[in-house]
Parts: structure tokens; C-alpha cells; sequence
């Protein structure tokens, strides 16, 4: 049987891509934010999943205004690094899992979550820079991924606690495929960060510590903060952080922190990291 | 009844909604069309005319023109489509948001290795 056996949680900012694509992460500015992922590096290679379940938000790249899917997944054999302007990022293709992406699509529909179904998508920095950051800058990816977009763009996106439950589901969906895998799921995006008005440059220190200490002992309570208080709070590009809810969800009620990290600046945004696993 | 909107209330923030998606529609198609190459290069060779091949509000074509976010923002832009005119410049999102609060780059960029803007600050 398939089964959740980590979850995985990070920014996931373009200018950290450009960065390690442009060779700058021992640069004074970059290196104490890379830093926090030198435990996590060897982490993943002692823990290597066979598949990545990555919640992420498309930053219009794969949809746009003509078509703005609330929940979507990515059941294709393969997805292409994006254009989002300057050309694609020099990373390797993302390889899928068709068979186990379109059984999580089965299952988590018929449990009242209505996904968007899709098989041709190219994937931007919201997905490629999370695994360039957990696994550098390898000739192939070391495992399949699920690409698993929700809209945070065009508000308002789903609720924390829609997200919350989507985890859980999505949690006996992946333990009700036959095939013996291991799968971590990874919520991205986030921490606080505001990057339009006169208001851009926002950083909430203590937003962002007490989310992921709520995120990991109490994320029920977590997953009723309204969206108001993270637009407020933790900036107009904060309330991302939802996304870090369905990972959460599909963890069981008590986990263990094996890594916790936080770094202000990335760029614009507070970068934050956390790996969780089950406690038994 | 109308929906309540209590985001309406929050200083410096734009929050894009279907009513603001709604005016953006043609500038955000506009945006998404320069992630190819050839249109890029059609684009910079002549903003103006590339710009008139789209049905854009005229405030909307002179805040594109001007580079100026706030404005695009305003009239219904979000910042993940508006990134593509800045990633075509050559310009990175830090670049685009500085230009956003009246601050330099470099005071900005400052700012954000002192810890950010502080949550309770008057933007």
C-alpha cells in the first residue's frame, strides 16, 4: 500500500531559483538562507520518496485569466519548467505519476472535493523551486511529483480549513492505493510577504512563528483563521500560507518538527521550512 | 445584497477579486501573452503598437507604458501577470515592488535586510 511518510514545507520565491541556477548561493546575501536547507538535503537522501505530492499555486503561468481552477492536479507522464517571462528555468522535466495522480483525482472527488482534472500543464517557480531546494540541481528529478496547483491569486482562494480536510482525504486516498510507495506531501508558498502597493516590503515575524507552531500542534484551531487576518497580517501574498494546511492534513494528529527553519529576506518575502513526520 | 468585503479596509493593499479580475481582464491577457519569445521581441520593438492590438482601457495601455504597478494594479492588474512586463524588462519582483512604496531599490532593498516593513507600520 501507498503511504504519506513526510510532509515537507517551504517558500518557494523566483529569485531563489535564479539563484541557484545562477550559481549565487554561497554569495553573502544568499548563503544564510541556503543554509537551512543543508539538514534537509541529507534528510531527503537517507528519506528518498518515490513520489512528491507538491501543493503549490500557479503564478499564472499554466492558467491565467481565461481559467482560474480552485483546486487542480496534474495527471499527465510529464510537465515542462514554464515560461513565466525570461525564459524557462534550466531544470529538468518534472515526471509524473499518472496512475496514482488519477486515483487521488477519483478519490478525492467522490469525497466532496471537486478537482480540476488536468494533463497538459507547464510547471513554474511555485513548484521547481521547492525541489531544486530539497534536491539541488541534479540531471533528473530523483522521484515521480504530483503537481497539485490551488488558486491564491484570485481571492478568495479556499478557505484554511477547506484546505485542512482536503489533506485528510487526501491522506486515505493515497493509503487506498495498492501500490507500495512512499509519498511525502509538500505544502509550499508563504510565509509572510506582500509584493504590490505602497504596503509591499510587509514582514510578520510573529505571524509566521506562531502559523508554524500552530501548524504543527494545533492545526484544527489554525485552520479557522479567516482570510481576512492573513491578508492583514501576513500580506496580500501571505495568505498563501493556506497551502501549507493540506500537507498538514494529510499528517496524523501528532507529529514530530525533525527540521524548522526561518530566514528573512528572501527577496521580498520571509522564507520559512519545516519537515514534520508522524509520531506512532 | 452586496457582499461584505472587509478587505476593502486594509491601507496599501489591493486585493484581486473577481470585480478587480474583471476589469484586469484585458490587461492581465495582454501580460500573459508576452511569455513567449516572439511576442516579447514584438513588444519591445514597439510597446505602443503591441499594446493597441489589445482591448485595453487607454488608462490601462499609459499605466503599462509608464511602468507604473500602482496604477496598473488599480485598474485591475494582479501582480503575478504584471510580472511578465517586468521579467521582459529584464527586472526582477524586488525591482517592481520597491517601485511600488516611492522608495528607491536600494532603500527598499535595505528595508528588507533590516527585517521588512514592520506589520503595524503606516505604508
Amino acid at each position: 500500500m501507498a503511504r504519506v511518510t513526510a510532509g515537507v514545507t517551504t517558500s518557494h520565491v523566483p529569485a531563489i531559483g535564479a539563484a541557484i541556477d545562477l550559481g549565487k548561493t554561497q554569495e553573502p546575501y544568499w548563503a544564510p538562507a541556503f543554509a537551512g536547507y543543508e539538514f534537509s538535503r541529507r534528510w531527503i537522501a537517507a528519506n528518498r520518496p518515490d513520489v512528491v505530492f507538491l501543493v503549490y499555486n500557479d503564478h499564472m503561468s499554466a492558467f491565467g485569466p481565461d481559467l482560474t481552477p480552485t483546486f487542480a492536479i496534474g495527471c499527465a507522464p510529464e510537465f515542462a519548467p514554464a515560461d513565466e517571462g525570461w525564459g524557462p528555468r534550466p531544470v529538468p522535466t518534472v515526471i509524473g505519476h499518472p496512475e496514482l495522480a488519477a486515483h487521488i483525482a477519483q478519490s478525492l472527488i467522490q469525497s466532496d472535493f471537486d478537482l480540476t482534472v488536468v494533463n497538459k500543464m507547464d510547471v513554474d517557480h511555485g513548484l521547481t523551486v521547492p525541489l531544486s531546494l530539497m534536491f539541488g540541481q541534479p540531471e533528473r528529478w530523483p522521484c515521480r511529483v504530483i503537481p497539485f496547483p490551488v488558486n491564491v491569486v484570485l481571492y478568495p482562494p479556499p478557505s484554511g480549513m477547506r484546505c485542512w480536510r482536503l489533506g485528510q482525504a487526501l491522506r486515505q486516498a493515497i493509503a487506498s492505493f495498492d501500490e507500495d510507495l512512499k509519498v511525502q506531501v509538500w505544502g509550499t508558498g508563504g510565509m509572510s510577504h506582500q509584493l504590490q502597493g505602497t504596503r509591499a516590503g510587509l514582514i510578520n515575524r510573529d505571524f509566521d512563528q506562531r502559523f508554524m507552531d500552530e501548524l504543527i500542534d494545533h492545526p484544527e484551531r489554525l485552520a479557522q483563521l479567516p482570510h481576512l487576518d492573513y491578508v492583514r497580517d501576513a500580506g496580500s501574498e501571505g495568505i498563501e500560507l493556506v497551502m501549507w494546511l493540506i500537507m498538514r492534513g494529510a499528517l496524523g494528529a501528532r507529529v514530530r518538527t525533525v527540521h524548522r527553519f526561518y530566514h528573512v529576506p528572501a527577496s521580498n518575502t520571509a522564507l520559512g521550512h519545516l519537515i514534520l513526520e508522524d509520531l506512532p | 445584497m452586496a457582499l461584505d468585503k472587509p478587505y476593502l479596509g486594509i491601507p496599501g493593499t489591493t486585493v484581486f477579486d473577481a470585480e478587480q479580475a474583471r476589469r484586469g481582464y484585458p490587461l492581465n491577457s495582454f501580460c500573459m501573452s508576452l511569455m513567449k519569445a516572439d511576442n516579447r521581441a514584438r513588444f519591445k520593438a514597439n510597446e505602443r503598437a503591441y499594446l493597441d492590438e489589445w482591448p485595453m482601457s487607454e488608462e490601462q495601455k499609459q499605466a503599462v507604458l509608464a511602468r507604473d504597478y500602482n496604477r496598473m494594479i488599480a485598474s485591475g492588474g494582479n501582480i503575478y501577470f504584471l510580472a511578465k512586463i517586468f521579467s521582459t524588462d529584464g527586472l526582477s519582483f524586488q525591482y517592481a515592488a520597491a517601485t511600488m512604496t516611492g522608495m528607491s531599490q536600494e532603500q527598499y532593498a535595505q528595508m528588507m535586510l533590516s527585517g521588512g516593513r514592520a506589520p503595524e507600520a503606516k505604508p
